[in-house]
């Protein structure tokens, strides 16, 4: 089917007033929790889950959609005013946008971030309703030796590639994968890991298991470390932006983009890296080079385009692939099987009216977050002075009832207390808890086509490598897994040379640094991606 | 304190290690007890992924292990309300667990509306919120309109519990 029709019936199921509703519900709501310290888009979707069951599959998705770009502009607000950035992604945008905010220049800072945000959402949507169906056409031809290759990559690579430990992301996969294999085998009928308890036989709920690790463990760890004196929020106005400032910021936001999307698209892109490539490229080409450092608005403006374009190249393979490589997608693809949606390439043509409607949501969220959100901006700020007591009791309750209004046990509760310790203890030692999620959600997904390439060629290994995709791809894994000691090997002969290798591991290693610069204050460690 | 002590001291990470050991030997034992026939149509058969994880599960323990033994630390978790300068604040977190464990035992006998009165109000109580009968009737509030909300909204009936033919 042409693109351009099959948008415009997206747009026309996603313009009735009442899925324009589930769009405004969504954008603010994802809006609040990006603000909000302690809550995440990922954790948002999982806790509405057991409440939009009841809601047209469509409407659930868009208002999935508008919490997803709401979270990530909200969490520029938030790294903006506060300098304490809650996401890896805004990391770098804290770095320019705080001091720009102590400077004064916050309304500025915020609307730079906002008006990128919503230009580099753009163009990235549009480049995923051109892409994904070209993925999708490529991806039909792909068999399950191919898919298992593809999703083996997407585990490895997030895990390996973010973080700061692969030991510790190797050691929350393995949890994961563990808590993904309870209950009954799919083939056979027999119960894994149940123990005996009637209760495990169907299986962890997705929810509870994403509720505990996000919601549960994070407000226990606050608890154990909550800041008792209270954090200086910048005041602002309304945002806006002088001619000067336009002028500066709009190439930015297109090199910006340019970053962000191909890496999101990418299994185990992620934003961190093009926010990084944007923030260094735009230090490079400014013509205030006095400026970085003491509040550039390129060093805002060019980050933040990226940060969302790769949100948005993360729905290519979401939407044409059925592989997740950020925890929102991953819960949004748990939400797909549970409305009995099978994701992959046969999504664009088994549900096609829904991802079309879903595409166009996203156009109508970013230009909603633009509208809504440009006079909403002192609203936002104002939401970080909630007293911190309500706000983690908040999330504590919430998290109960929606785990609890899954099954309508007592037990699930019980689970869900034993996870959330576990994301407490995860959080204490510096485990990262996004492969444990991709665990939890692809373990099974990943032994099924397992076993299919495998009853495919009678149970000879030699099957696995009967496409041509999956030896390509088994490459790159083997790669990722080994290069980390050939770089130490380069490194110990080559002392010099290794400072100056245009590699991931550089390039994190002095990702870390300009946090460092932009405050000195507080510990460096970045969270991995808001719940 | 002895030797042994002091080496461990500090080390509470070593925990972790211990933690996926132990899972890793659980998948381990459970996919072993599995009786499963050969089948042609399934030859990897339901033993074979729990094995490979069983076995990730155990070597991440061990490199784990050495590597915590070595110094190796992993970096807890900043944020915007975590002041990492402190201590762990266990008076904080175990009266929170407590408030969630009460609610856990309360809720499908003296139902939701109470159950999470006490959930909301014990949580911002351990929180360090003095303000009691303001935060009180919040809990209140709070249960009651969940409850109403999600019974009228979504249809989905929580328990009534104790207050069954009063709500």
């Amino acid at each position: 089917m042409d693109v351009w029709s099959s948008l415009m019936d997206g747009f026309a199921t996603a313009l009735t007033p009442m899925n324009l509703l589930f769009a405004v519900i969504g954008v603010l709501l994802g809006t609040a929790v990006g603000v909000l310290p302690g809550l995440g888009p990922a954790m948002t979707v999982a806790l509405l889950l057991p409440v939009t069951a009841a809601l047209e599959p469509t409407s659930a998705f868009i208002m999935f959609a508008g919490i997803y770009y709401g979270g990530m502009f909200g969490g520029s607000t938030t790294s903006i005013l506060l300098n304490t950035p809650g996401e890896s992604s805004s990391v770098v945008t804290a770095i320019e946008g705080n001091k720009m905010a102590k400077a004064g220049r916050a309304a500025q800072a915020l609307a730079t971030a906002a008006i990128g945000s919503f230009i580099a959402g753009t163009i990235g949507t549009a480049l995923l309703a051109v892409f994904a169906p070209i993925v999708v056409q490529f991806a039909v031809s792909l068999g399950a030796p191919s898919y298992f290759a593809i999703m083996v990559l997407a585990l490895l690579a997030v895990t390996a590639v973010l973080g700061s430990s692969r030991l510790r992301g190797f050691a929350s996969l393995a949890l994961g994968l563990a808590i993904g294999l309870v209950g009954i085998d799919s083939v056979t009928g027999q119960r894994r890991l149940t123990f005996g308890q009637p209760l495990l036989v169907d299986g962890l709920d997705i929810v509870v298991v994403a509720v505990a690790i996000f919601a549960v463990g994070e407000a226990l760890w606050v608890a154990a470390h909550l800041r008792r004196t209270p954090l200086h929020v910048i005041p602002v106005g309304r945002p806006w932006m002088g001619k000067k400032d336009w002028g500066r910021s709009w190439k930015p936001w297109l090199r910006g983009t340019a970053f962000g999307f191909p890496f999101g698209a990418l299994p185990a892109g992620g934003a961190e890296i093009p926010t990084f490539l944007s923030y260094v490229t735009e230090k490079r080409l400014t013509k205030h080079p006095e400026e970085f450092g003491k509040g550039a608005i390129e060093g805002v403006a060019g980050p933040e385009a990226a940060n969302n374009a790769a949100a948005a190249g993360t729905m290519t393979p979401l939407l044409a692939l059925g592989l997740p490589t950020n925890a929102t997608a991953a819960v949004m693809l748990a939400a797909f099987t549970s409305y009995g949606i099978q994701p992959g390439p046969q999504l664009f043509s088994s549900q096609g009216p829904l991802v079309w409607a879903l595409i166009a949501s996203l156009f109508i969220g970013n230009f909603l977050l633009l509208l809504i959100n440009l006079p909403l901006a002192p609203v936002w700020a104002k939401l970080l002075q909630l007293p911190r007591p309500y706000l983690y009791a908040g999330i504590l309750f919430f998290a109960t009832l929606g785990a609890y209004s899954v099954n309508l046990q007592a037990f699930d509760l019980v689970i869900l207390l034993v996870l959330g310790a576990l994301g407490f203890m995860m959080r204490r030692f510096g485990l990262p808890v996004l492969p444990l999620i991709l665990g939890v959600i692809l373990g099974p997904r990943i032994e099924g086509q397992l076993r299919k390439t495998l009853q495919l060629s009678a149970g000879d290994p030699a099957g696995l490598f009967s496409e041509p995709i999956a030896i390509v791809v088994y490459i790159i894994v083997a790669i990722i897994l080994v290069w980390p000691f050939i770089f130490k090997l380069i490194r110990r002969n080559r002392p010099v040379a290794a400072f100056t290798g245009p590699s991931e591991q550089s390039a994190r290693s002095e990702a870390e640094s300009p946090a460092q610069a932009g405050d000195p204050t507080t510990t460096t460690h970045q969270k991995q991606e808001k719940p | 304190m002895s030797s042994i002590a002091t080496g461990l001291k500090g080390r509470a990470e070593l925990g972790v290690a211990l933690l996926l050991g132990v899972v890793g030997v659980l998948v381990f034992l459970d996919a072993n007890g599995l009786v499963t026939p050969y089948s042609q149509s399934d030859p990897v058969g339901p033993k074979t992924v729990p094995f490979i994880v069983s076995g990730l599960l155990i070597i991440c323990a061990v490199l784990l292990a050495i590597n915590v033994l070595r110094g190796g630390k992993g970096e807890a978790e900043g944020g915007e309300d975590v002041d990492l300068a402190h201590p762990a604040d266990w008076k904080t977190v175990l009266p929170l667990a407590g408030a969630f464990i009460l609610n856990i035992l309360l809720i499908d006998w003296a139902g939701w509306v109470i159950s999470g009165t006490v959930l909301f109000w014990g949580s911002v109580l351990a929180l360090g919120s003095r303000r009691y009968i303001r935060d009180g009737l919040i809990s209140v509030a709070l249960s009651l309109l969940t409850f109403y909300g999600f019974y009228l909204g979504l249809g989905i009936a929580l328990p009534a519990g104790l207050l069954e033919g009063i709500l």
